[in-house]
């Protein structure tokens, strides 16, 4: 069966360039672009939110369905 | 599911002031969490703070709010929640605000076991107005008014919190994201003065001052640092140098102060 992917949405207007989301990815999903973050490897998601809860900047959202 | 933070937001405050990576941002997601979990309303809901940039955080959130003097969030919180016995009062503020210029609120607060939680971000430092050491400060740590180290030292915020008569007392920290919401629900439920200290970081005047390269390693170090309280109960004395211990570290079910108060009327209004 194909793996379902989520969508990760980065709010770049929001985005302070932090890299906590890049740094604790278990899988190293993201990286930085610039001052931004920025998807890598979305096949690599496992969903496990962390990105998403740790971003101190409303800037990144995992949408899974 | 992304989580729909939108809807506790006031609309264009964003971004917010706090600086890349500062936590405060952290706790303040962990909070409205908390607040969706509970189905708490807007109406029913103030956060109180005092001055600081944690103190920042109910300028953001779309419900009642009041945004007081420095050090003042007990006292002002603790007037909103006399008044209205049935309203859900959220102190939020730094370890500034709350250890040194509100110690005595806050202590009191802890006394009367008022129906209040008070969420506390310990960032060890006054980071707001660059960073002078706070009574948070570990010893030998740089601020600026401590340059060649930290003399004195730092405060047990949870220690503190239990030893003045508080009910419910928790620890996390900014890395552990997915906890802070757990605890504050928690709190929140708690009938009586519960207290959350969540372990922040504050890279801009903290964290350059004492060597950490950038706000991952503060944030590593969090993650080191902190050991669950279940987990320590496994732990050697030597084993927890240096550690910790995060969770609910106190709880206990004790008459509150709104209850007690309105006895006391009732008695009054008896004698009459
Ligand atoms: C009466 C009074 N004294 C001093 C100040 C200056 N002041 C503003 S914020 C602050 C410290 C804030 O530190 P903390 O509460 O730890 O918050 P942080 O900025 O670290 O989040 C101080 C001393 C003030 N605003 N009012
Ligand atoms: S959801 Fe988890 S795996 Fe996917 S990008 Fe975010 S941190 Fe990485
Ligand atoms: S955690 Fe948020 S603010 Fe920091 S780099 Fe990632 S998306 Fe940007
Ligand atoms: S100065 Fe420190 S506490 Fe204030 S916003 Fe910047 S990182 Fe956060
Ligand atoms: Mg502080």
């Amino acid at each position: 069966m194909e793996k379902k992917l989520p969508k990760i949405e980065i709010i770049e207007k929001y985005c302070k360039g932090c890299h906590i989301c890049v740094e604790f990815c278990p899988t190293k999903v993201l990286e930085m672009q610039g001052f931004v973050a920025a998807v890598k490897n979305l096949e690599a998601c496992i969903k496990c939110m962390q990105c998403e809860l740790r971003c101190p900047d409303f800037a990144i959202k995992v949408i899974t369905e | 599911m992304a989580f729909d933070y939108e809807k506790w937001l006031r609309p264009n405050k964003l971004p917010h002031i706090w600086c890349p990576g500062c936590g405060h941002g952290i706790v303040m997601k962990g909070l409205i969490r908390a607040m969706e979990t509970l189905k708490l309303e807007k109406e029913n809901t103030t956060i109180v703070s005092g001055i600081g940039c944690a103190s920042r955080l109910p300028g953001y959130i779309d419900c009642c709010t009041l945004h007081t003097a420095h050090g003042r969030a007990a006292a002002f919180a603790t007037g909103v929640k006399m008044a209205k016995p049935e309203m859900n009062v959220i102190l939020v503020g730094g370890d500034g605000d709350g250890t040194a210029i509100g110690g005595n609120h806050f202590i009191h607060a802890c006394r009367r076991n008022i129906d209040m939680t008070y969420i506390i971000m310990n960032n060890y430092i006054y980071g707001m107005t660059g960073g002078q050491f706070s009574p948070c400060t570990p010893t030998g740590h740089k601020a600026s008014t401590t340059p060649y180290g930290n003399p004195d030292p730092g405060f047990d915020i949870a220690k503190l919190a239990i030893g003045a008569g508080a009910t419910f007392v928790a620890r996390g920290t900014a890395f552990h994201a997915n906890q802070i919401d757990k605890l504050i629900t928690e709190a929140i439920q708690h009938k009586g003065f519960s207290v959350v200290e969540i372990l922040d970081d504050c890279p801009t005047t903290y964290g350059r001052r004492n060597k950490f390269k950038s706000v991952i390693e503060m944030m590593n170090r969090l993650k080191e640092v902190a050991v669950p309280v279940k987990a320590a109960e496994k732990m050697t004395a030597e084993q927890l140098q240096g550690k910790v211990l995060t969770g609910v570290l106190y709880k206990e079910e004790k008459a509150h102060y709104t209850d007690e108060y309105a006895k006391v009327i009732e008695r009054a209004k008896a004698a009459k």
